[in-house]
């Protein structure tokens, strides 16, 4: 039975990274999943809500319930952070009692992020990817610590053929973003992000890898600002590359 | 001593900052960091976990039977032949304070460690009074000759280095020290001594007050706090309502968790146990105790059920040790007596979103701090429920944000949740990005994102995602030319409509 998943793009994922959406619907459909994307989908609502506007959060979470209504299958993010959003978040949205509540159960639950689908649905860790280079992993926190997936993200990537994974100091510190923390107190943000970069460097790794569009976005602008020659990567690319396919530098 | 604030700007603050801190900060939280792990690995991560459940179940239990525990604590207080005070705000307490004093002509104060009087601005009542006033925790004894209030609950000078210290004790004191732990500490020891023997009175917080047993539990590793509380003939302890526990079963918990967070240890060096004043038979102790028991807006915390949980705090501090944002601005960016996690969510409910709005919004809600907290605080949730009180306000206090702003929101967060609205004001914005682009990048952009650049680059927005997904299939390919043209005729009537009201303009010759 082959089986199917819908794509849930998220904000950044669609406006920033796209071509991380592409490398998911790949290593999918390459383990035999069928993707569909409910075009209906937005934003799940979480920087509204994150930024105290938990009231004007409603009516984007009703369209997202919406769009994933009447579709079946797991919901598959390049996201922890939106992941857990929709799948713990939305249950205190519309409590028990609320009309939409039934709808949230059935659908919010299907949510999962990318490397939980893999490792923790489909059981598998082994794809193929072929990745000849010195990688590091940054550990995002809502993966990390509301979602649990500590090991998995690792797990994957020390399958992939030729890749070495390097250890990062302060792996799971978080490294600055923080939605709309980092523009409310972006001297702070820019300290916390200048230490990770610091410890990104003193790995020695080729490529600073993770899970989460968010964390890739703030430490990409910073790699990018200082020049260094880290190339900053989502985990989903590297599962992607393959020995034949030449991987454009990102 | 900081005074009560009536304004906190968090990132002014922080602007301010000295450059040494964050490195001195570090040093010392890295160092209890590891300890800590070291002694929780002892336990093993399963006792652990089910200790800091137990300890959360106590809390949380006595918090919300707070009315039966706090009664049957006066109750044994006295029985003890302590005198229990009751103090609905700062100015109360401080008052209550100063009339004991001064009935007992007192001049010379010393004091242990204590979070709460530093809430309460305690030492500037007493010293307004013309009271001496001197902290005696090394740490507190250093902040105090720096004329700065504690930057952590636990180290309260942990924001200064070796060499800022001797300076301090050079520039004060006008002692020569070298910059070396172990010599500061004797001196400051050497000047301290006369003054434990000189004092009227001794002043402490609490860390535990035992309901079952009347009992004042302090737990500290100097031992200042012993020598505050058996020389001077008079005893004055401070204690927030939330200090109280059941009993002492359910005071072993906590202290099993207490010194293991804060510092690392397995039990502090001094853990002293006192039940009333000195009894006839006994030779040391004070021959007075007095209990004061502080509300100031800890019953108005009560009330909301998430916010509540501020109150099961144990102040080890471990929250600040672990936080990114703590270990990188220090505790005076957060302006008043408490600091990091704790702070940005204990500060905003007691002196009030109005005053502290900025404090819920210091955090990149990473979670560590609750992750780490051994009564199991859900620090997160608490920032979330404050960020909505600020924003939109709640039962407990009105918004402090302008309604414009909640309007603006609203439009926008209603657009966005139209799918079709969403997807073409990324079509335009991809095309209004072009003349802040260099390449993949926006370098720099105008505010309010300027704040984002300001610190790194944004990609540029591409928003190429649903083209590429309707790419794939023939009915997809159909519908992404219809979309292509509708955007297109949108923007060529845009254009046109915009033409005509210059020509209309120019007409009428303006």
């Amino acid at each position: 039975m082959r089986a199917r998943v819908q794509v849930f793009a998220t904000c950044l994922g669609e406006n920033f990274f796209s071509d991380v959406l592409k490398d998911m619907v790949t290593v999918l459909e390459r383990l035999g999943v069928q993707c569909e994307f409910p075009e209906g989908q937005t934003c799940c609502g979480q920087p509204f809500y994150n930024s105290g506007f938990q009231s004007q959060t409603l009516a984007l979470a009703r369209n997202w319930l919406r769009a994933f209504a009447n579709t079946t299958g797991y919901i598959v993010a390049p996201s922890g952070s939106c992941t857990d959003f929709v799948r713990h978040r939305y249950l205190e949205l519309f409590p028990p009692g609320a009309p939409e509540h039934p709808q949230v159960e059935e659908i919010a639950s299907r949510a999962v992020e990318f490397t939980e689908f893999l490792t923790r649905v489909l059981k598998v860790t082994e794809m193929g990817a072929h990745f000849p280079h010195k990688v590091t992993y940054h550990a995002a926190c809502h993966s990390l610590r509301n979602l649990g997936l500590r090991d998995e993200p690792k797990l994957l990537l020390q399958a992939v053929e030729g890749l070495e994974l390097v250890p990062l100091a302060e792996e799971e510190t978080c490294c600055g973003f923080g939605g709309v923390f980092s523009v409310i107190y972006p001297e702070v943000s820019r300290a916390m992000m200048d230490a990770k970069v610091k410890n990104i460097q003193a790995s020695g790794a080729e490529y600073i890898v993770t899970n989460e569009p968010g964390c890739l976005m703030n430490i990409s602008g910073v790699l990018q600002r200082i020049g260094s020659p880290i190339k900053p990567m989502h985990l989903i690319q590297i599962l992607a590359s393959s020995k034949d396919s030449s991987r454009p530098s990102p | 001593m900081s005074a009560i604030p009536t304004h906190i700007d968090f990132r002014r603050n922080v602007q301010s900052v000295e450059p040494q801190v964050p490195a001195s900060v570090r040093k010392a939280t890295t160092r209890f960091l590891d300890t800590r792990a070291a002694v929780v690995d002892v336990i093993g991560q399963e006792s652990w976990q089910a200790l800091r459940q137990a300890g959360h179940d106590v809390r949380l239990h006595t918090i919300n039977h707070l009315d039966y525990y706090l009664a049957r604590l006066e109750e044994e207080v006295t029985r003890a032949g302590g005198h229990v005070h009751w103090a609905r705000d700062a100015q109360e307490a401080n008052r209550i304070v100063l009339e004991i004093a001064q009935e007992h002509r007192v001049k010379r104060v010393v004091k242990a460690k204590s979070m709460v009087t530093e809430e309460i601005g305690l030492n500037r009542t007493l010293v307004d009074a013309g009271v001496q006033t001197l902290e005696t925790d090394l740490g507190e004894y250093i902040v105090q000759l720096a004329g700065t209030g504690p930057s952590h609950i636990m180290v309260p000078a942990i924001h200064l280095t070796k060499e800022g210290i001797a300076d301090l004790f050079r520039e004060k004191l006008g002692l020569d020290a070298l910059p070396e732990a172990a010599r500061l500490a004797a001196l400051a020891r050497a000047q301290l001594r006369q003054e434990f023997l000189a004092a009227d009175m001794g002043i402490t917080g609490a860390n535990f007050l035992v309901a079952e047993t009347g009992t004042l539990v302090l737990v500290t590793n100097e031992g200042n706090g012993r020598m505050c509380t058996t020389l001077p003939p008079l005893h004055v302890a401070v204690a927030g309502i939330d200090k109280v526990v059941p009993d002492l079963e359910s005071l072993n918990v906590l202290l099993k968790l207490l010194p293991r967070s804060a510092t690392g240890q397995k039990m502090s060096a001094y853990t002293a146990f006192i039940t009333g004043p000195r009894r006839t038979e006994e030779e040391n102790g004070p021959k007075e105790f007095h209990l004061v028991l502080l509300d100031n807006g800890r019953t108005i915390i009560l009330q909301d059920e998430i916010t509540r949980e501020t109150l099961l705090c144990i102040r080890c501090g471990a929250c600040l040790n672990v936080c990114p944002v703590y270990n990188h601005v220090g505790g005076h960016a957060y302006g008043f007596a408490y600091s990091g996690p704790i702070g940005a969510i204990l500060l905003p409910q007691l002196v009030g979103t109005k005053v502290a709005a900025d404090l819920p919004f210091a955090s990149s809600l990473c979670g560590a701090c609750a992750d780490i907290c051994p009564v199991k605080i859900p620090i997160v949730e608490i920032l979330l429920r404050l960020r909505r009180r600020v924003v939109e306000g709640d039962t407990v206090e009105p918004a402090v944000s302008p309604a414009t702003l909640r309007l603006g929101v609203q439009m926008v967060a209603r657009a966005m949740s139209i799918p079709w609205l969403y997807d073409l004001a990324g079509q335009l914005l991809r095309i209004a990005q072009a003349p802040f682009r260099r390449g993949a990048w926006l370098p720099s952009l105008p505010p309010p994102l300027n704040r984002w650049t300001m610190a790194r680059p944004l990609p540029a927005l591409r928003a190429d995602w649903r083209a590429a997904w309707r790419r794939r299939t023939p009915e997809g390919r159909t519908r992404q030319r219809r979309i292509r043209i509708a955007l297109v005729a949108a923007l060529a009537s845009a254009a046109a409509y915009v033409g005509w009201r210059l020509i209309q303009r120019q007409d009428r010759g303006e």
